[in-house]
């Protein structure tokens, strides 16, 4: 069994944990204050090839697996989940179905410029009345010779207005429901009858923008269409697969995060005349913290590997981004009451942190979402 | 154009920790790293690569493991990379490395430029670009901070203590960069996966240069290290927090007292 990382994965991990600490965490506290999409460094990203880390570099991409995606997530997770989110958004929700599911066309017209970042992508099922519950979508795609007629509003859509190609699920067949009713389009900014609605405030990741889509007569060629028409399920189950782990992966980074800086803090903060760390009540937190993340951690990487190997990774997807995201919920918990009055206080990163990590066990299916699947999955094997 | 740049492996020193009982330096679990100051070289032949074309090529003496070394800088964008590694060239002081490194760019052929950083903080001599210089028999400008080339020459600001120079100097020339001559870039993901899966990293052996065997390694090197400690931790400084013009009067006076004033 050899769990040695090649050298390759080494110096990108030590490449974007520098891009992080210099680039990204000068802007973090600025861009959770103000609410603002980080530009700058998202070109930056984009310029170094971490917009399309895992697709191949026929298609834009770098070409580093899910392996290297999920390491950047990893390194891009300790310092800031808003920049996680983004690139999660884009890369696995948008740039890997095109790759998995889109045309020869598609790929070359769509997937070059969004795996280069000179394209932002987004992935749009969300509705007023559709979430969790993904087969009650009620936009749709009504055929009218070579094109399509979309309309509907989605909401909460990551990436949504800055987005320049959103993948747009829709009903095609209601009668058929998910099992042939659901069609997923490549829907590009700038067509007609296609807006952005509300912009939403947000507790966390203020730094990635969540905005309402509206679809009101929009046409879309039919060539638009990712996957086969009434395929528009396995279209969003496969990328969710992908995303659920990169988020896992983010979810382990911010965990690491809290962690060391509880490590700081406890070896720092003197009270009683010694620092607190002395105090066994804080060494067992931090066991369990550590002991978590190591579990989280492993998970993470072993369903990499599945992937890499070509293995169904399903189920294991799912238990990453359960686990991972409650692990984050404890252990960020546990670093606010290691801080005490400071990790309270907004000067310090801490308070950003927990309200950051709170999403992680909400979007791309709640926690609740995922034992669904788990157990789904787990009766398939057994029934 | 040609560009050479001699980069070096060394300890991350900004985390080594010192053995408080030996008084040597903990070496293990230290990360190597190109040394810093090369990368503003690299960042410097990057950038007239890109201006005026041509070829970035990449150099080093050391332990096979000075690939990885290698391998970042082809990843940060150099077109071509050579490790000078041979058990003969160990133990090499800066005059018998800028001898060695000197052989092979000769093997190179013809070139425009050699970069080199100023100085490695591992030994902090700044010696081996100069000597380099002097054993190409070729003009050199040190603590260069910003580079132009216009018809054929170098012109250079070289930042000094207390001004800064112009110079020129015809083609081919040798410069040692600072680190404020620029921020370099960092390695691209695509940049990684290419230097691992399909770019080769050329290995030269002594026998592969045209070198007098006495003038390389340890008996080419007529610097020997005499004593080896750490120096004496100074006392902790004091801060006098006051009002200023109260501060100022307290400091003068604890000048004068030891009449340094």
């Amino acid at each position: 069994m050899d769990y040695s990382i090649s050298k390759e994965y080494v110096l990108l991990r030590k490449t974007v944990r520098e891009f992080a600490e210099k680039e990204i965490a000068p802007v973090v506290e600025d861009m959770d204050r103000e609410g603002k999409f980080p530009h700058e460094n998202i070109k930056k990203m984009a310029k170094l090839g971490f917009m399309g880390l895992p697709i191949s570099k026929k298609y834009g991409g770098s070409g580093t697996g899910m392996l290297g995606y999920c390491i950047a997530a990893e390194e891009i997770g300790k310092v800031c989940s808003s920049h996680g989110t983004i690139l999660g958004a884009h890369t696995s929700l948008c740039c890997m179905p095109i790759e998995m599911f889109g045309t020869e066309e598609q790929k070359q017209k769509y997937l070059i410029p969004l795996a280069k970042g000179e394209k932002i992508g987004a992935f749009a099922l969300t509705e007023p009345n559709a979430g969790s519950d993904a087969a009650a979508i009620e936009t749709t795609a009504v055929r009218d010779g070579d094109h399509y007629i979309l309309s509907g509003t989605k909401i909460w859509i990551t990436n949504g207005d800055i987005a320049d190609v959103v993948i747009v699920l829709t009903v095609t067949d209601k009668a058929l429901g998910a099992r042939g009713g659901v069609t997923a389009f490549i829907v590009e900014k700038g067509t007609p009858g296609f807006s952005v609605g509300t912009l939403e405030d947000k507790m966390g990741i203020r730094g990635s923008s969540t905005a309402e889509l509206i679809f009101e007569d929009c046409n879309v060629p039919k060539e638009n269409v990712l996957g086969d028409v009434g395929a528009g399920f396995i279209v969003f189950m496969k990328g969710l697969d992908c995303g659920r782990l990169a988020l896992a992966a983010g979810c382990v980074g911010g965990a690491q995060a809290c962690l060391d800086a509880s490590i700081k803090f406890a070896t720092t903060r003197v009270q009683f005349g010694k620092p607190i760390w002395e105090n066994q009540a804080i060494q067992w937190m931090i066991a369990d913290m550590a002991t978590e993340i190591y579990a989280a951690r492993q998970m993470v990487y072993h369903a990499v590997w599945l992937k890499e190997n070509d293995q169904r990774f399903t189920k294991e997807s799912a238990m990453c981004k359960l686990f991972a995201s409650e692990v984050l919920g404890r252990v960020i918990d546990t670093a606010v009451q290691i801080h005490g009055g400071m990790g309270y206080m907004k000067k310090f990163p801490i308070e950003r942190m927990y309200r950051d990590a709170r999403v992680a066990r909400i979007y791309e299916g709640t926690s609740e979402v995922q034992r669904l699947v788990i157990a789904n999955m787990i009766r398939r094997e057994v029934l | 154009m040609k560009f050479i740049v001699c980069i070096k492996q060394v300890p991350d020193t900004t985390n080594v920790k010192i053995d408080k009982r030996t008084g040597r330096l903990i070496r293990e679990g230290i990360p190597s790293i190109i040394n810093p100051e090369d990368k503003n070289a690299l960042e410097v032949a990057l950038r007239l690569k890109e201006e005026f074309g041509g070829e970035v090529i990449v150099i080093s003496m050391g332990p096979p493991q000075a690939d990885e070394a290698l391998r970042e800088a082809i990843a940060i964008g150099a077109d071509r990379a050579i490790l000078l590694t041979d058990r003969a060239f160990a133990g090499a002081d800066t005059m018998a490395t800028a001898y060695s490194l000197g052989s092979a760019i000769k093997k190179i052929g013809k070139y425009d430029l050699v970069l080199c950083g100023r100085q490695a903080i591992d030994g902090d001599t700044a010696q081996v670009g100069p000597q380099l210089a002097e054993f190409l028999s070729i003009p050199q400008i040190t603590y260069v901070l910003e580079v132009n080339i216009e018809d054929n020459k170098i012109i250079a600001i070289q930042e000094l203590e207390d001004k800064r120079v112009k110079w020129e100097a015809d083609l081919p020339a040798l410069l040692t960069v600072t680190a404020e001559a620029n921020k370099p870039r960092y390695p691209s993901a695509y940049g990684i996966m290419s230097a691992y899966k399909e770019k080769e990293v050329e290995i030269w052996k002594m026998k592969d240069l045209d070198v007098d065997e006495k003038r390389i390694g340890m008996d080419g090197s007529p610097t020997s290290v005499k004593r080896i400690f750490s120096p004496e931790p100074k006392g902790k400084g004091e801060i006098i927090k006051d009002e200023p013009k109260k501060a100022a009067e307290i400091l003068f006076n604890r000048l004068r007292a030891k009449n340094i004033l």
